[in-house]
């Protein structure tokens, strides 16, 4: 089964720091490919935060094409950031890495803020599309202030492919997965974490009623909604769907994915809602045995689980750093020095949210509401 | 010179001629008369013959003839007095002396139409080929990697929804303090949804069936209701219900249907300011799978005194019903119209919904159906559904089956976006061959919300003889050899209410037990699988192909 290992920190962070928790957890993923979010960037990304960072895999024509149609647009490349790769058997080198920083068209440069988000989500789904038949072209983002970095290899040999001991790529939210192949292909794609308009989620576990669930949102008329090369993308994507688009509280995201039953939700002071969204969003229950931990644009970090996953993920850590990891010995690497009575492994009601910066941690229970873990 | 007898049999039928030779052994028989008394078809009776014996009696062989008067049981070679293989003789007889046995070769239908009547039955389409639904596995079994549940422990959740589901984006609903709440400044209308079991039993009317057959279903859903904590649903039929069970808190199990004839109506209307509770919903019959294109038929015969009452009839009068709503002239205005009258008859607190005839053209109704934001669900029943009374030629030749319908509109609804928004109820044929919960559940996975049934619920819960061979279908004529579809007292004593409820429930629980045993290895519990069309296969490639499914042999 997948390893996940997310840190949300007060401080910067580098990528080698997962890498590390990954490694401890190796049992686990086979190779078939590693994914690295890394958001709220330090190092050289510091200074260019509200500028759109396009992450992604070129081959030697793919970036012409891509240089093209970003000159087509408009967009101005002002920065770019290529990881500085030593070869490292198992690992196949592609032609180009990069995290390129654009400034918008002029045209978009005065536009409110959600009309340049469609943009840039538009130009990365064309940029998709693209060089999608002979993988000339990979985006996995394109949006300000995250970085996305996906290879196939095993985590420790990808992170000395990339560089990252010799970096100065720092962040202070980084989720890293490991993948264990499942019942879909080896594709870069495939690979989490997952990420649309600022909201990103990995996920271990296998889940069951992918089909109805990618029906759903592709017919939902949003271009963002394609993929699925993995059938956990739509994790990223119901999540998107419920805060995004529905606009509701995070919590709901919950009562979404593992709704309640009705004789249940009769308890809850907002059980007209619920019971509305529970059925109106039927096809978004998923069906599990899901953990899913995800982030959202204001940096807060959450992880559930539905009641089918009888191996839960833990969240623990100490005020300023804490980890979101899918065992507890990655946990272990990563925050070595917490007090391992806070650890929070959530059931199925739960869903533990971390503040941004890792200021609190709190426990929203479905049916009990609050409780603070870390503050 | 004239013979003694006519040589021109041109106007007479063989016994090879008819679908089922009754087998009758002399040895056995002690000539109990059973047989020939709940014979519903007067196919066989009792008859003398003349038998020549050879007896020898003495120590050496001295052969004599004699001549005996012997009583037989002999079968009629009057078609209009055809045995109808339904057994009921084989039931009563204490000996094992008789048993109609299938004739593979009769030519039945050669002749059946005498008197320029074409052949009239109930039952269903015969054709005992499997159905389409019986050639689907599920082959998506949860491993390894998603570990299969366990269907005797795991909690699962075998609901559906039956209403107008609000799109999402439609929701009343605003954030206050980080909750959200229900935004009642809204205006807009929320439509009334039943939280319901998935499998519900299909439209049989009182008339159709007989009092206790009626009375036994009722009393089996209630009782899964009411003890079982199991909310399944039943739908009237055509006719109208008894105004006591109209008035009572039991009606919200019930699905009242309103038909092309409004049979019973006037009932329901007085009955609706005395209503303690709200039916589950209403079904606007606009086509049956079984006979597409025609109305519904009760005989005269069927038409006795309660019948009469609850209709708002005379008795002994044929009861058929156009075979479309006279004051409808287009789709337009039978969902505007008619959904929103009977929306406005309950003060817009029940759903409704409309019930076609599988068919081609269901795309184009749903389409309708989905710009109506009354239409509750939309039921499509499937050419293997069953009729009391219907012509032959439109059970066995008319309709659509119902696994490609259903299918269809399925995908349509997923292109638009409104695969949650418009329940679909699928029925005709589910559990055929009774495997009641392997059909069910493949309908489920290829997009349907709910499904009805009904005769295999008689076939279950009252031991109801038809099949696909033509056995018994004789609902039509009030003679029921189980007391099912008869108002004959006589008859309808055979049956006992109170078992009829009991195999309800038996029937019910035990189905849950399968859907689980089909659920839980793929992994399933939360949510029914509608649409997870990754979980079939189809044992054949066009059948794959045309449903979107994958084939595995």
């Amino acid at each position: 089964m997948c390893r996940l290992a997310a840190i949300t920190s007060e401080s910067y962070i580098s990528p080698l720091e997962n890498i590390a928790a990954l490694e401890a957890m190796k049992e686990g993923y086979d190779g078939s490919g590693m994914g690295l979010v890394l958001k709220n960037l330090g190092g050289e990304f510091e200074e260019l935060k509200e500028y759109p960072i396009l992450s992604g895999i070129c081959s030697r024509e793919g970036i012409k094409r891509l240089d093209e149609y970003m000159d087509h647009l408009g967009f101005k490349l002002i920065y770019t950031w290529t990881p500085k790769i030593k070869p490292v058997a198992g690992v196949k080198q592609r032609d180009y890495y990069f995290g390129r920083v654009y400034d918008y068209p002029d045209e978009y440069k005065d536009k409110p803020w959600e009309e340049k988000e469609d943009l840039l989500l538009r130009t990365r789904v064309t940029l998709r599309r693209m060089g999608e038949r002979d993988e000339s072209i990979i985006v996995f983002s394109f949006y300000p202030d995250v970085l996305i970095i996906k290879e196939v290899g095993d985590p420790v040999a990808l992170g000395e492919f990339f560089g990252f001991d010799s970096s100065n790529l720092r962040a202070k939210i980084i989720f890293a997965q490991g993948r264990q192949n499942t019942n879909y292909d080896i594709n870069l794609y495939a690979c989490h974490p997952f990420f649309i308009q600022g909201y990103g989620s990995m996920t271990n576990g296998e889940n069951t009623a992918f089909v109805p669930i990618k029906e759903f949102l592709m017919s939902r008329g949003f271009p963002g909604y394609i993929g699925y090369q993995s059938d956990s993308e739509v994790f990223t994507h119901i999540l998107h769907y419920t805060c995004k688009m529905l606009g509701l509280p995070l919590i709901y995201y919950k009562d979404v994915i593992t709704p309640l039953k009705t004789s249940e939700i009769q308890q809850r002071e907002d059980r007209d809602v619920v019971q509305m969204l529970k059925i109106t969003l039927r096809p978004l229950c998923i069906d599990g045995p899901n953990c899913v931990i995800g982030f959202v644009p204001d940096g807060t970090c959450f992880m559930v689980q539905d009641s089918k996953k009888l191996r839960p993920g833990v969240v623990g850590g100490v005020k300023g750093r804490v980890g979101l990891m899918s065992e507890e010995c990655g946990l272990d690497r990563a925050v070595p020095e917490r007090d391992r009575a806070k650890d929070t492994f959530p059931m199925k009601y739960d869903m533990v949210i971390v503040s941004p910066e890792a200021k609190e941690v709190k426990v929203w229970n479905q049916r009990y509401g609050w409780t603070t873990i870390i503050n | 010179m004239e013979p003694e007898v006519r040589l021109d049999h041109n106007y007479q039928l063989s016994i090879k001629e008819f679908p089922y030779i009754i087998e009758w052994r002399e040895d056995r028989c002690k000539r109990c008369g059973r047989c020939t008394a709940v014979c519903p078809m007067f196919a066989i009776e009792p008859s003398v013959v003349v038998k020549r014996e050879l007896i020898s009696e003495g120590p050496v062989p001295t052969p004599k003839e004699i001549r005996k008067i012997v009583t037989v049981i002999k079968q009629s070679t009057d078609i209009s007095r055809y045995c109808t293989g339904c057994a009921t003789c084989s039931l009563v007889c204490p000996n094992e002396a008789i048993e109609p046995r299938y004739n593979p070769q009769h030519k039945f239908l050669f002749h059946k139409n005498r008197g320029g009547y074409p052949y009239r039955r109930g039952g269903r389409r015969n054709d005992p080929a499997p159905s389409t639904l019986d050639r689907l596995k599920f082959t998506r079994i949860s491993m390894l990697t998603d570990p299969a549940l366990d269907a005797g422990r795991h909690e699962f959740r075998i609901r559906t929804y039956l209403g107008r589901i609000l799109p999402p984006d439609e929701l009343p609903i605003k954030i206050v303090n980080g909750k959200a709440v229900l935004d009642r400044s809204s205006d807009k209308f929320i439509p009334p949804v039943r939280e319901i079991y998935p499998i519900m039993i299909g439209s049989m009317s009182i008339g159709a069936l007989s009092p206790y057959m009626w009375e036994g279903l009722a009393m089996g859903i209630t009782y899964l209701n009411e003890v079982e904590g199991m909310p399944v649903v039943m739908c009237s039929g055509e006719g109208g219900m008894p105004p006591r069970l109209l008035k009572s808190r039991f009606i919200k199990y019930f699905i009242i249907q309103i038909a092309s004839g409004y049979f019973g109506w006037d009932e329901i209307i007085r009955a609706i300011p005395h209503m303690v509770e709200d039916p589950c919903a209403v079904e606007i019959k606009y086509g049956q799978g079984a006979k597409p294109g025609d109305g519904g038929l009760l005989m005269a015969h069927k038409v006795l005194k309660l019948i009469a009452e609850i209709r708002g009839v005379p008795m002994g009068v044929d009861l058929p019903s156009p075979p479309t709503h006279q004051t409808k002239y287009s789709i337009e205005e039978s969902v505007a119209k008619m959904i929103q009258s009977m929306y406005m008859a309950w003060g817009f607190r029940v759903p409704v919904y409309p019930k076609i005839s599988g068919t081609r053209t269901a795309k184009a109704v749903l389409n309708n159906l989905v710009r109506n934001p009354y239409a509750a669900a939309l039921c499509i029943d499937g050419e293997d559904g069953g009729t009391g009374a219907a012509y032959n030629v439109s059970m066995d030749k008319m309709g659509h089956p119902i696994a490609s319908n259903i299918r269809e509109c399925y995908l349509e609804l997923v292109k638009q976006g409104k695969q949650n928004e418009i329940p679909l109820i699928a029925a005709g044929g589910v559990g055929k061959t009774g495997n009641l919960a392997a059909n069910a559940a493949a309908l489920f996975m290829l997009g349907a919300s709910a499904v009805a049934i009904g005769k295999y619920i008689m076939q279950a819960a009252a031991g109801c003889f038809g099949d696909e061979y033509n056995r018994c279908n004789i609902c039509n004529i009030g003679r029921c050899p189980r007391g099912i579809t008869t108002q004959d007292p006589k008859l309808y004593r055979r049956l006992d209410p109170e078992k009829v409820a009991e195999r309800v429930v038996e029937v019910f629980k035990a189905l849950d037990v399968e859907l689980k045993k089909i659920f839980a290895p793929m992994g399933r519990s939360t949510e029914l699988p509608i649409g997870m069309s990754d979980g079939i296969s189809a044992d054949d490639p066009g059948i794959a192909e045309r449903l979107q499914i994958s084939y595995a042999c």
